[in-house]
């Protein structure tokens, strides 16, 4: 039986619905560009500078250990400029340009490839990098500390450093409105609520991140930072102002969303997110930090493997059959 | 068929109905090279009784082996010209013989002669198979009989169309037919699921009717037993292991037909899905090559397109015009190279897509891990790799493209050459 015309033979399905890496990348970095605007308007120059240096030295690392690894090229699928982008969003604007090329070292190399690249990762990446930095180098993730020069018209003292110290007295000036619309001092790419809001609202209808996880997380902080707040309403601030400081609403949409670290069944969904958020207002209320948004989902990530095997029975699964 | 702008919801994909592609039937004129195809083993070859030259004659029940009961009917009057043996699918071996046909039909008269009666015992050396199943001893168990049967009305893949066709020209025969499929099995129950715009033709004959959502993939047997019947169907891969099951409306109206007539049948039909997504309702010989039926719609093929036997989520693809289509070939699909989309050897990036697509709720993130790295035990026992129902949905829906069916389909294959099955089974 052979045949003068050759044919593409594969195993079904001969459809697909389209769906690439690069378009989701691209999307998702598109949603957070609004907060990033928001910070390079703000911040100007330096903003703009670090956010363009973290972007390119995150390809040029993934390119680098694409061909250390003798991999496929991989910097077309938009994976290592989003992390690139993402640790400049959590950066002041004026980290030092060695900071963020060893940044993007951490998240790209460290946080990434070294597990065997995209998907192997149980680490979100971006956050691996933020966190060896603010444990290594104490000063640099000082807001009050990196941003002294800049005087934006409104008080210039990080919302969650004030609270941390001196309690809620020091934080009533700030307003729900002001910290929505972008008017506290913090990282380039975490402060403008709306933004954030609007690109993770535009995610979750397009499909590209995981509504349970988002919600679940600023359930948990509003929950937990409740109970705090009626606990002790001079020590602790209240719900709003936990969701609408430091990394809450960036590590909703933006980072434990990451699909490599988080759980995709409903369930581990509700309790990985929920889990984020409750330990990001305990590690800011009684816990050593400033802010506990990095190290909380860090957490959850390591837990990610063990909550995701709650999972729904099969069809047919566990029936007695012998 | 793209993933639509707000993704927030799984995908539906509602099976083609026949009142969106009209509802006519082309007959295809008989070929004058047909082909029929039946599973055997090497060994089995040097049993052969049947050689070049013989002839046949139209319904004519052909038993190649000396050794074993199963049987051919011939789809034309001719001559033998050709035996090989061949590979198939999943190292499934058959001989095919290829027959010249005459120009017109010689009916063999043996079936009316025997007065075969659905309830007689020879039954199954006349119908080893009918349109629509190619397998009849699936039905007709000495071991475990069906209490159970699910007639399905819809179609098993989209774009297709034949049964929904099928009931609606042959709607007469249906109560027939459901009568002759009772005696043979000794089923007690026989439901018949049809998509709701069938409804009306499916209770002429006063038989029992459910009505089935029509979205993809409520039709997959498991499913629709699950859904007509309200049993689960154990994990253990075979749809034998139950009770219960489900055979085509097609093939039931053909049983029907073929006890009315005294004729064993020796007609198809099947869709067409052209390079366009178009469905044209055929009917031709079993045996008949692709080709033939290709050539008589004006629908040509060149290097590069992709030919399959079924449909787009789960059809087989096929390599050869050549090949012939067979007693469960409901469609042929036929697209273009431009449309042909490959896999790739990206990982997972563990997005969950998969899992929330699965409508037996497998942990398919994980599964694919193990299926990649040729662990099909460990697949079977700790992530139901068994469990799945085979719509495809999954690689469907993969944003790296990894032929997620494919391995699963694989790691079912291997298992069941390791024995895996039987012994899950007891």
């Amino acid at each position: 039986m052979d045949s003068p015309t050759l044919f593409v033979s594969s195993h079904a399905p001969y459809w697909h619905n389209g769906s690439r890496l690069s378009v989701k990348n691209y999307h998702i970095m598109i949603a957070a560009l609004p907060a990033v605007v928001m910070g390079i308007y703000q911040y100007g120059a330096p903003a703009l500078g670090v956010v363009a240096l973290s972007v390119s030295a995150a390809i040029i690392w993934e390119l680098l250990m694409n061909f250390v690894m003798k991999r496929p090229v991989s910097i077309g699928d938009g994976s290592a400029a989003l992390i690139g982008l993402l640790f400049a969003m959590l950066l002041p604007a004026t980290a030092p340009w060695w900071v963020v090329v060893l940044g993007v070292f951490l998240a790209i190399v460290v946080g990434k490839q070294i597990y065997g690249g995209i998907g192997c990762n149980p680490l979100n990446p971006a956050l691996v990098a933020i966190a060896i930095i603010f444990l290594s180098w104490k000063g640099l993730l000082d807001f009050d500390e990196a941003l002294v020069d800049y005087d934006l018209g409104f008080c210039m003292v990080y919302p969650l450093a004030a609270l941390k110290h001196l309690g809620t007295s020091a934080v009533s000036d700030y307003t729900v409105a002001g910290l929505f619309m972008g008017q506290s001092s913090g990282a380039i790419g975490a402060t403008f609520g709306l933004g954030l809001v609007a690109g993770g609202l535009y995610l979750i209808l397009r499909g590209m991140i995981r509504w349970e996880i988002s919600l679940s997380f600023l359930a948990g902080v509003f929950v937990t930072a409740l109970l705090f707040n009626l606990s002790d309403p001079g020590k602790y601030a209240g719900p709003l102002f936990h969701l609408l400081t430091g990394y809450t609403l960036i590590g909703a949409f933006f980072l434990a969303t990451e699909d490599s670290s988080s759980p995709v069944n409903f369930v581990p969904m509700l309790i990985f997110g929920a889990g984020a958020g409750f330990l990001t207002v305990l590690i800011r209320n009684i816990g050593a930090f400033v802010d506990g948004a990095v190290f909380a989902i860090l957490m959850m990530n390591v837990a990610n493997p063990l909550i995701d095997k709650i999972r729904p029975k099969a069809l047919g699964g566990g029936m007695n059959h012998a | 068929m793209k993933k639509p702008f707000f993704g927030l919801t799984k995908p539906k994909l509602t099976y083609t109905g026949i009142d969106d592609i009209g509802q006519d039937i082309q007959t295809i004129p008989p070929s004058d090279r047909l082909f029929l195809s039946l599973n055997c083993t090497k060994q089995d070859m040097q049993d052969l009784k049947l050689s070049i030259g013989s002839e046949v004659k139209t319904g004519q029940k052909l038993r190649p082996f000396s050794g074993m009961e199963a049987c051919l009917t011939a789809p034309a009057t001719g001559v033998i010209t050709g035996i090989s043996f061949e590979t198939g699918y999943f190292d499934q071996s058959f001989v095919s013989f290829s027959i010249q046909a005459g120009e017109r039909d010689n009916w063999d008269a043996e079936f009316e002669q025997a007065g075969i009666k659905p309830e007689s015992e020879n039954v199954l050396s006349f119908f080893s198979g009918l349109p629509g199943i190619s397998d009849l001893r699936h039905l007709i168990r000495k071991k475990n009989p069906l209490r159970a049967i699910v007639v399905n009305g819809l179609d098993q893949d989209l774009l297709i169309v034949t049964n929904q066709l099928s009931l609606k020209k042959g709607a007469e025969h249906l109560a027939h037919g459901i009568d002759c499929l009772q005696k043979i099995t000794g089923a007690t129950q026989v439901i018949v699921a049809v998509p709701p715009s069938l409804r009306s033709e499916a209770e002429k004959g006063g038989v029992e009717v459910k009505v089935i959502d029509p979205v993809y993939p409520h039709a997959i047997p498991r499913l629709l037993i699950k859904q007509v019947l309200g049993i689960t169907a154990p994990a253990s891969g075979r749809l034998e292991d139950l009770d219960a099951g489900v055979v085509s409306v097609e093939s039931v109206i053909a049983l029907g037909q073929a006890f009315a007539e005294a004729k064993p049948p020796i007609f198809k039909v099947l869709t067409v899905i052209d390079k366009g997504n178009r469905s044209i309702g055929v009917r031709a010989r079993m045996g008949t090559p692709v080709l033939h039926i290709l050539d008589a719609l004006h629908t040509t093929v060149t290097e590069g397109d992709r030919l399959v036997f079924g449909g787009p989520m789960s059809g087989r693809g096929i390599y050869s015009t050549e090949t012939p289509i067979g007693p469960d070939t409901d469609a042929i699909l036929v697209q273009d190279k431009t449309q042909v989309i490959s896999p790739s050897s990206e990982p997972c990036i563990n997005c969950g897509e998969c899992v929330r697509a699965c409508p037996a709720r497998l942990p398919v993130n994980m599964l694919i891990r193990l299926l990649e790295n040729g662990l099909y035990e460990e697949a079977a026992r700790q992530y139901d790799l068994l469990s799945c129902v085979e719509c495809g949905l999954c690689a469907y829906v993969c944003i790296m493209r990894i032929p997620i069916f494919h391995y699963i389909m694989l790691g079912k294959h291997e298992l069941a050459l390791t024995g895996y099955l039987e012994e899950s089974n007891g």
